[in-house]
């Protein structure tokens, strides 16, 4: 009796042993489906990427079907940048030639994880992050992130323009997106490695990102949080117009014959 | 009870026929004749909460650190005026309240102007003998757009030192005597020293209030003793008569009524519409900056005409004769204040040939080429102004910033007259229906006649 | 109980009733009209509301309520709109809006001119050299005005721009961060920008802020002045831009350069692009100039050292920006 219960237990730890040693096997191999399906067309087989030098068509107006594609390595980008473009929904991209934008996410967790699996997989590369912002300062983080983000990403993380490209607006990024923009510097962001801003300076960063979704807007009306262009339309649009009835009211108007 | 105040002021001042005269003096009755109260009413509320925030502020640009209730700056640097700012917005009771009302009467004061300065334009209000007051109320626009530049830049924040920086680029953008003049003004170069501050403050709580204050009694005694033009809106209305309500007891309540409800609207925005949340930009430095950094509304013009003026000093040599700023930061609001201002002697000379007095006003239809021409140059001044904002029109919308450019710097040429040549034939053709309408009355009144005439027989 | 009553009547009459009878008609100056009871039923009822609102005012300034600002904005204002809107009902409903006829001023007085022109004349009848006395009435006033206006130029060095062209970089100096800690040629890394300053200068001053961004070798476009400028690939620009004077806080570092734009410092204001490859020329927007550079010199140590002063003047453009180069504050 005491026998069949421990070659039991024996062989329930053998099968789970093997089961998780098969599971990141069986994610990759997931994963190498569903890049095969996706992502190989633009990024190549095993994520070598496709640069062509002279010939690069990709461009907003040219149509899609006479485009050379190119698509930059996946090889070293690490789990970091998979999980990031795919939780985002930069990848897959909407259009070539248009820079990524965040989108409906069309994969499921899972097969996000199996898609970070295979690219993490390639080659040796960053990790995903783990970022921890409650023991950032939101003080600190101000201070940071209008010295590195809010010339492009304007100061309460409103988004913003820069000559070719759009900054987005933060309000739907995740700790861990931050964390992973940051490191990775996607389209024509810079790149902050750990030597410019390390992890717990990033902390504060994230700390702020999240402050700046909802501001203390101990005014009022927070019109966007971008200052005087939607001042100006209230002047015009609320006070204006209400004026004007106002006087309408009061005065006369001028009949027709 | 009030035959006895009555008798006491006359008995004392002497002045019961000018009370009499006061009293009755005539207001003619349009709606739009009001704009100009509302833009008086913002002033008075400018210099009542503007008075009250003055109380608090500190014109220091000394650096301190902050240790304040506002988290998310605790540890920051900031200067002594930002710092007061900021206390007033979060410290002192009632505080932001005034401080965010005093910011909306200043947006709304400027465009209280404007509707009236349009009401003025296509009615022809500047004509003899008013060439004056007109030209006392443009003084007042131009320099009340100083005036509110000087007071959101009081505050020392990270877009209104942004703002500073680029004033400063415009002023030393002038030929031959900029730099000059920007070093009077701020005391040596950009930033300039404590003093400046010290100057803004003086400038905007003292200087600039008083000039506006004795521009706007001119304007204001002018228009009393010359009288208010009136639309003709019957017989009784011409060049000599005047129809009109009475200051008491039909004025005043409508006087008095819109300035209260100018006010509840100013307190109404200053409690629920937040604006220049100065805490949440953080305080300036000559090395930090921001996206979507914007100008209080009217200098939105401004910002337009730098960004569309294509990139190139005008050099000789090696002397830079025109700096690129000085296009659009100080030529082009010269040119839209030249014109205003010289129009009515313009319009006199060139159009009508009409030197008389007039104190009958025109609708904008019975004047096509002012209307035209008017409306010509606001569509210009109007689409530089929207070209300031293409940015975020890029950001929402998702069109190309640097093809808007290129287009916005060929639509603000063709549209003026596109617009212009429109408003022309519109007028004609109302003109021209009017006297279709006319005509026709007449006809049937012949008709009439001839009809009744037979019935009589 | 009867007394509560009269009084609970009278108030009621007070209230619904018509209020004092009218005067006699005499000789009228103000036309009559006939009465309105339900408008003024409604004036009173905005006065009423007016009031209400404006007690809240100081009950929302002295309790610590949340939302302070909002709550003494709408009952102040509020308070302000009912009484307005009253004082419009008493306008438009309560008094007579008269339509009265009046002469308008006339247009000239010309025996008063005529007056005032002979009087001026005959004043200076004793006069000999009129023209020559009124000019130096004209002159002395003009020159006194000149006078009080010269203490102005205390205000400012008006006619010394020496200021305009000083730097506090030289050679040698070293390039410190926002916390005065030195930069090292390894802490720059590519795809990334670096604020620095002069070490001891006044960071606010406009010529000490540069930006630093490091980029592969093959990558540099300088002309032959500048060619020396960068140090193992790092190249330093003036932070402020030449357009109109913002800080330069944007840095357009593509991660795939066959589908992206190329690298570019772009300032937030006007957008004003600049290239750090070739020395910093105008790529687009508004900026008539180039972007001043600093060249680099790495240092015994590891330490990034100004190798001399701005190859031009920093800031906006003025007349004479172009003249002369940076001197050594």
């Amino acid at each position: 009796m005491m026998r069949a219960l421990a070659a039991a237990a024996v062989l329930a730890l053998v099968l789970a042993a093997t089961a998780r040693a098969a599971l990141p096997g069986s994610l990759v191999k997931q994963g190498e489906h569903l890049y095969g399906q996706y992502c190989v067309a633009c990024h190549g087989m095993n994520g070598s990427g496709v640069v062509s030098g002279k010939e690069i068509g990709a461009g907003p107006n040219r149509d899609q079907t006479q485009q050379r594609i190119v698509a930059p390595a996946l090889r070293g980008v690490g789990a970091l940048a998979a999980d990031f473009y795919l939780r985002t929904g930069y990848m897959p991209l909407q259009r070539l030639g248009l820079q990524p934008r965040r989108s409906r996410v069309l994969f499921s967790d899972r097969q996000i994880r199996a898609l970070v699996a295979y690219v993490a997989s390639l080659a040796p590369g960053p990790g995903i992050p783990h970022p921890h912002p409650e023991r950032g300062s939101v003080s600190k983080g101000l201070h940071l992130f209008t010295d590195h983000c809010a010339g492009c990403h304007q100061v309460v993380a409103e988004g913003g323009y820069v000559t070719g490209a759009v900054p987005p607006p933060l309000g739907d990024a995740t700790s861990t997106q931050i964390a992973e923009a940051v490191r990775i510097g996607p389209n024509v962001m810079p790149r902050f490695s750990p030597k410019a801003i390390s992890n717990a300076q990033l902390d504060s960063i994230i700390r702020y990102v999240q402050y700046a979704k909802h501001p203390d807007d101990r005014g009022g009306w927070a019109l966007g949080h971008i200052g005087p262009l939607p001042e100006g339309l209230v002047a015009w649009l609320i006070a204006g117009v209400v004026l004007v009835f106002t006087c309408m009211v009061i005065g006369k108007r001028l009949t027709s014959e | 009870m009030i035959r006895k105040l009555v008798r006491f002021l006359d008995q004392r001042t002497g002045d019961a026929p000018l009370l009499r005269k006061a009293l009755r003096y005539l207001f003619p009755d349009h709606w739009s004749f009001l704009l100009g109260e509302v833009a008086l009413y913002c002033f008075v509320i400018l210099v009542a909460t503007g008075t009250y925030l003055a109380l608090f502020y500190t014109d220091s640009t000394k650096q301190i650190t902050y240790h304040g209730p506002y988290l998310p700056l605790r540890g920051q640097r900031m200067s002594e005026a930002y710092h007061s700012v900021l206390d007033i917005s979060t410290t002192v009771r009632a505080g932001l309240l005034i401080r965010q009302t005093h910011h909306w009467a200043a947006d709304v004061f400027v465009v209280a102007i404007l509707l009236h300065l349009m009401r003025v334009f296509f009615t022809g209000a500047y004509r003899k003998p008013r060439e004056l007051t007109y030209l006392l109320g443009l003084s007042i626009l131009g320099i009340s757009l100083l005036e509110g530049y000087l007071g959101y830049s009081l505050a020392d924040d990270l877009l209104s030192g942004m703002g500073l920086a680029i004033g400063y680029a415009v002023a030393i953008s002038i030929p031959f005597v900029g730099a000059n003049l920007g070093e009077l003004i701020w005391h040596g170069r950009f930033p300039g020293t404590d003093a400046f501050f010290s100057r803004m403050y003086i400038a905007h709580v003292f200087i600039i209030p008083g000039i506006i204050g004795a521009l706007l009694l001119g304007h204001l005694s002018l228009v009393a003793l010359k009288h208010h033009t009136q639309f003709k809106t019957g017989p009784r209305a011409t060049e000599r008569k005047i129809v009109g309500v009475p200051t008491y007891p039909g004025q005043t309540p409508r006087s008095l009524g819109l300035f209260m409800i100018t006010a509840g609207v100013l307190f109404l925005l200053g409690g629920l519409a937040q604006i220049n949340p100065i805490w949440l930009w953080g305080p300036y430095h000559t090395y930090l900056s921001t996206n979507g950094a914007q100008p209080d509304w009217y200098l939105g013009w401004l910002i337009g005409a730098l960004r569309l003026v294509p990139g190139f000093d005008l050099v000789i040599g090696r002397y830079t004769l025109v700096p690129n700023p000085f296009w659009g930061g100080a030529l082009f609001p010269l040119v839209v204040f030249a014109f205003l201002g010289f129009w009515p002697a313009i319009e006199r000379r060139f159009i009508t040939h009409d030197y008389g007095y007039h104190n009958l006003l025109d609708r904008p239809r019975d004047a096509p080429l002012r209307t035209a021409i008017g409306l010509g140059v606001f569509t210009w001044v109007a689409l530089i102004f929207v070209a300031g904002g293409l940015d975020r029109v890029q950001v929402t919308f998702d069109l190309s910033y640097t093809a808007a450019i290129w287009a916005f710097r060929v639509a603000i040429w063709i549209a003026p007259l596109v617009v212009g040549f429109g408003a022309y034939r519109v007028c004609i053709e109302l003109q021209r229906g009017e006297q279709a309408e006319r005509a026709r009355k007449r006809a049937e009144q012949r008709a009439k006649a001839l009809t009744e005439l037979e019935v009589v027989d | 109980m009867s007394k509560a009553k009269d009084l609970l009547v009278s108030g009621l009459v007070l209230l619904v009733g018509r209020g004092r009878p009218r005067p006699p008609a005499e000789e009228r100056v103000v036309p009559e009209a006939p009465a309105r009871p339900g408008w003024e039923l409604v004036a009173l009822a905005l006065l009423g509301l007016g009031a209400l609102c404006a007690v809240m005012f100081p009950v929302t300034y002295g309790f610590n309520w949340p939302h302070p600002t909002q709550l003494m904005g709408a009952s102040l204002g509020l308070a302000f709109v009912f009484i307005g809107a009253a004082l419009v009902v008493t306008a438009k409903h309560l008094i007579v809006t008269e339509e009265l006829e009046d002469d308008y001023p006339p247009d000239e007085h010309p025996e008063e001119q005529e007056l005032l022109v002979q009087v001026v004349h005959e004043s200076g009848d004793r006069l000999t050299r009129r023209r020559l006395f009124v000019l130096g009435l004209g002159g002395a006033f003009g020159a006194l005005g000149v006078a009080l206006v010269t203490p102005l130029a205390s205000l400012g060095p008006v006619l010394r721009i020496a200021p305009m062209f000083e730097s506090p970089w030289r050679r040698g100096r070293r390039l410190v961060d926002e916390n005065d800690r030195p930069w090292k040629a390894s802490d720059i890394e590519e795809k990334d920008f670096y604020t620095a300053f002069p070490e001891g200068a006044d960071k606010e001053d406009l010529a000490s802020a540069v930006v630093l961004v490091r980029l592969p070798k093959g990558r540099f476009d300088l002309p032959p002045a500048l060619a020396h400028y960068p140090a193992d690939g790092i190249v330093a620009y003036s932070k402020i831009c030449t357009h109109a004077g913002c800080a330069i806080s944007l840095y357009r570092a593509p991660m795939f350069q066959p589908d992206e734009e190329k690298p570019a410092l772009v300032c937030p204001c006007h957008y004003s692009t600049f290239d750090p490859a070739d020395g910093g020329t105008v790529l687009f927007g508004p900026a008539g100039r180039k972007l001043p550079m600093l060249p680099l010199t790495i240092d015994g140590k590891g330490y990034l050292r100004a190798a001399g002063n701005f190859d031009e003047s920093v800031g906006p453009s003025w007349w004479g920006v172009r003249n002369r180069k940076p001197r050594n504050a």
